[in-house]
């Protein structure tokens, strides 16, 4: 007998082919098909027309939904690992400025940069990334290696950040941007772009051993460190996929408002977060998924054009996201507490 | 069910019939969603007694005791104490009702001193409705006289060690002045010297007429300080014998329901060459100078009290805390080992001792957690993993290990502490390791998985695997190791040979 043998002894396994359960997003996939009904039942009462079958709205959710949403997908990866990224909206803001700057027209005399004008839409697009890319391993370096919490650092580079960009704007707008960089914000561009990057990470948490090891950070960080995960070099990974994501998300915005703005993406990161938690990925760690995330960003997505559909007061609105969020995390807590038992 | 216990043993304890019990459990059933836990089980509890509780994980014991602390209600059955029939709406009630429970898991305030945990929601008041410190500290110094336990009442409790949140954690029970005081495995963070000042402690409540129950996995504090003993059994009453009359073997029986021909199944295996050789080695204010070898099929054991330095070596060999001098030698090449990815390239496993604290992946399932180890080593291919050849291995890796669950996709926390036990060994055993440390492999599980975790080891060991076993138990170390090394104050004190090893011997190697 040999070690090998522990292993590659053949034999019936004793275990049988893990049996088919319903997959969780089922319970989080009902909400949002009953929160679409319940718009739709009202909608023919009061308007006597349709919420869902309505192409222009369904375009519109998901439009505006897809910067949120990935944004989203970052935070799921970081709230896997039981930590937060607040920088994610500053980001956003900090990564649209720069990538306008370097999308401006040659025949606009206030360039932010007058002899890098006309440039081919990829300069901006590198630029937004990387601006994603650096603030999110600012945020890994002083998580892992400084073993600050997450909300503190993320806290303090989502200050500066916006500082960033109202500095690298003076506060005013970057405008007179070319065609060839707007159309990255137009039509359904924005939401194919979300689509495949949720796909992409759907595909690395639940195949890879990254995804594995990310979870496994996440459910017990000191065991991952004594199972040989280089727990900080995954942690600096994971925050600056993160602010990659949300790179890309600002440089899509500022394609889509065709101008780069210090004030955009306020509050995207809690939006983002929302719908991360509302998807099922609990703040504690170790569990969630992307597709949870999607559906939870489609929710948000409904509530916002439902309440509009049924012409609820703006600042009605917010409260009701606000009770939505709450209601989620408690929820969430609910859930957990039941499995634990 | 309970077909090999004898007819007798079966009867609601065995104290005189018409005495009027301190407490009295009868035909209590509880069920949690898809697992009964208890099933109609009875459990007297005599005045000035000590009444031990045994059985395996998941017998049903913490769930009685937490019944009886108020923590949960009964589905069906009694509880009564001196006779009357009571119902607890929560913890405080049992409290009221002069029914205290230590609790395995530690339930102290880090950031408040010794005194004002222990009387917390009782602090005495001044006329002006503030805390009286003074007072305060004085109650606890004469409660702390009284169980001999010397801890600074103004201590904050993150600054003491655990065992002395132990004492702590004692000391209030006591305070209540309870007549029934329940204790969960109250001696696993404890070292032998206090374990003694434990059991004086509970003779002197004895003394003083209250009701003690002693939950334990442990046969020889059954011996010393138990009256009586109940055995469950998979959520069922199995028997109560006296504490005088019983065998080990007798109560080992009642709890697996089958006779264990063998403990400690050693089996002399052929020592090979020496394969992992240590010098010189220090980790500076935790421990110096450790130097040995490990052979081939060799079991080591090292023992030593808590405190000794036993697992910062572990930590350091498999570059946790990494050594600051001295030199490593696996097969006579030199390493250098400052981290685990480090340790396991040079075919270093290392069981950690705190299964919860730094094992499990509580909230993932059984395969996340066996493949964790082995996946920086193979099982993917461009970073994708190989799920089908990775599923299959663990599968047979779990059922050659006896992994008692329905799918590798059990979420671990669902399964009982010697079957996530086996699970984290078959992570370490997927990355064919030739040195295995184990820290406590067995601390805190049953006796049948204990048993089967002792015939692996020393299979792996006739595989020519080296082992490295800590164990604070000394039947374990005596009956496992074919040399044991005891530490002490941060030094090697000595090796033994296992003809030369008895328990006097290492434990003057141990304290001297």
């Amino acid at each position: 007998m040999s070690i090998n043998k522990l292993v590659a002894n053949p034999g019936s396994p004793a275990i049988p082919p893990s049996q088919r359960k319903w997959p969780p997003e089922l319970s989080i996939f009902s909400v949002l098909v009953g929160v679409s009904l319940l718009f739709e039942a009202i909608g023919w009462i009061m308007n006597g027309q349709s919420f869902i079958f309505n192409a222009d709205r369904l375009q519109i959710i998901i439009l505006q939904m897809s910067v949120i949403g990935m944004i989203a997908v970052g935070a799921t990866l970081v709230i896997i690992t039981s930590g937060i990224d607040l920088s994610s909206g500053s980001v956003v803001a900090a990564a649209a400025v720069v990538s306008a700057s370097l999308a401006q027209v040659s025949d606009f005399p206030r360039a932010v940069f007058p002899h890098l004008t006309d440039l081919a839409p990829i300069w901006p697009i590198l630029g937004g990334i990387s601006v994603g890319l650096i603030i999110g391993l600012i945020n890994g370096v002083l998580i892992a290696v400084t073993a600050i919490p997450p909300f503190i650092a993320t806290l303090g580079t989502m200050v500066a950040a916006r500082g960033f960009a109202k500095w690298f704007t003076g506060a005013m707008p970057v405008s007179m941007l070319t065609d060839e960089f707007a159309w990255i914000g137009s039509g359904v561009i924005p939401v194919l772009i979300f689509i495949v990057l949720a796909a992409i990470f759907q595909v690395v948490l639940r195949y890879t051993r990254f995804g594995k090891f990310t979870y496994a950070i996440g459910a017990n960080r000191q065991a991952a460190v004594v199972s040989g995960i280089n727990v900080n070099r995954h942690l600096i990974t994971v925050y600056a996929i993160a602010g990659l994501l949300s790179g890309i998300a600002g440089t899509v915005t500022a394609a889509r408002a065709v101008s780069g703005q210090a004030g955009m993406g306020v509050m995207y990161e809690l939006d983002a977060i929302a719908a991360v938690v509302i998807g099922g990925t609990s703040l504690a760690g170790g569990t969630g998924r992307v597709t949870g995330t999607v559906i939870g960003v489609l929710i948000l997505g409904v509530l916002s054009s439902g309440f509009t559909f049924i012409r609820l007061d703006a600042y009605y609105q917010e409260m009701v996201k606000g009770v939505i969020i709450v209601a989620a995390v408690i929820v969430d807590q609910y859930r957990r507490r039941k499995r634990s038992r | 069910m309970s077909a090999t216990t004898t007819s007798e043993s079966i009867q609601p304890g065995v104290g005189p019939e018409d005495v009027v019990p301190l407490l009295e459990i009868v035909g209590i059933s509880k069920s949690f969603p898809g697992v009964v836990a208890l099933d109609g089980v009875q459990f007297r509890l005599n005045a000035g007694s000590v009444h031990a509780l045994m059985g395996e994980n998941g017998a049903g014991k913490s769930t009685l005791m937490k019944i009886i602390a108020g923590v949960h209600s009964p589905d069906k059955g009694e509880v009564r104490v001196r006779g009357r029939s009571l119902v607890f709406g929560g913890p405080l009630d049992a409290l009221n009702n002069g029914i205290a429970m230590i609790h395995q898991e530690l339930n102290l305030m880090p950031y408040m001193t010794v005194a004002e945990n222990i009387w917390i929601r009782r602090e005495p008041k001044n006329r002006f409705g503030f805390v009286d410190h003074r007072k305060l500290r004085r109650l606890t110094e004469e409660l702390f006289e009284r169980l001999a336990i010397d801890i600074d009442p103004e201590a904050e409790v993150r600054d003491l060690c655990i065992a002395n949140r132990q004492m702590v954690e004692i000391a209030r029970a006591v305070s209540f002045d309870s007549d029934v005081l329940i204790m969960d495995e109250p001696t696993s963070a404890l070292t032998e010297s206090e374990v003694h000042h434990l059991f004086r402690i509970i003779r002197q409540l004895r003394a003083h007429g209250k009701g003690i129950v002693y939950i334990t996995h442990k046969m020889n504090e059954l011996f010393e300080i138990a009256d009586e003993v109940s055995v469950f059994r998979d959520g069922k009453y199995v028997g109560t014998k006296k504490a005088a009359g019983v065998s080990r073997d007798e109560i080992i029986q009642m709890m697996v329901g089958r006779e264990i021909t063998q403990m400690f199944p050693k089996t002399t295996v052929p020592i090979g060459d020496v394969i992992f050789s240590v010098r010189n080695l220090t980790v500076d204010g935790v421990f110096r100078d450790v130097s040995f070898d490990l052979h081939a099929g060799e079991i080591l054991g090292l023992a030593g009290l808590i405190g000794s330095g036993r697992s910062n070596l572990a930590e350091a060999l498999f570059g946790i805390v990494p050594a600051t001098s001295g030199t490593i030698r696996i097969e006579a090449t030199e390493v250098m080992i400052d981290a685990p990815a480090k340790a396991m390239k040079c075919g270093i496993a290392f069981l950690t001792e705190d299964r919860k604290e730094t094992g499990c992946f509580l909230t993932l399932d059984v395969l996340a957690n066996m493949d964790t180890a082995v996946l920086s080593r193979g099982y993917t291919r461009l970073g994708i993993v190989q799920n089908r050849a990775l599923v299959r291995d663990c599968e047979l890796m779990s059922r050659k290990l006896q992994v008692k669950t329905s799918r590798l996709s059990e979420i671990i926390q669902n399964l009982s502490g010697g079957n996530q036990q086996k699970v984290l060994i078959g992570r370490w055993l997927m990355i064919k390791p030739k040195i295995l440390i184990l820290d406590e492999p067995t601390r805190g599980i049953d006796v049948g998985a204990k048993a089967e975790i002792h015939r692996l080891v020393c299979e792996l060991a006739g595989q020519g695997v080296a082992v490295l076993m800590i164990s604070s138990e000394m039947p374990e170390i005596l009956g496992m190791s074919d040399r044991v090394m005891v530490m002490h104050e941060g030094r090697l004190t000595g090796i033994l040979d296992r003809a030369d090893a008895d328990q006097v011997r290492i434990m003057e190697m141990a304290s001297r």
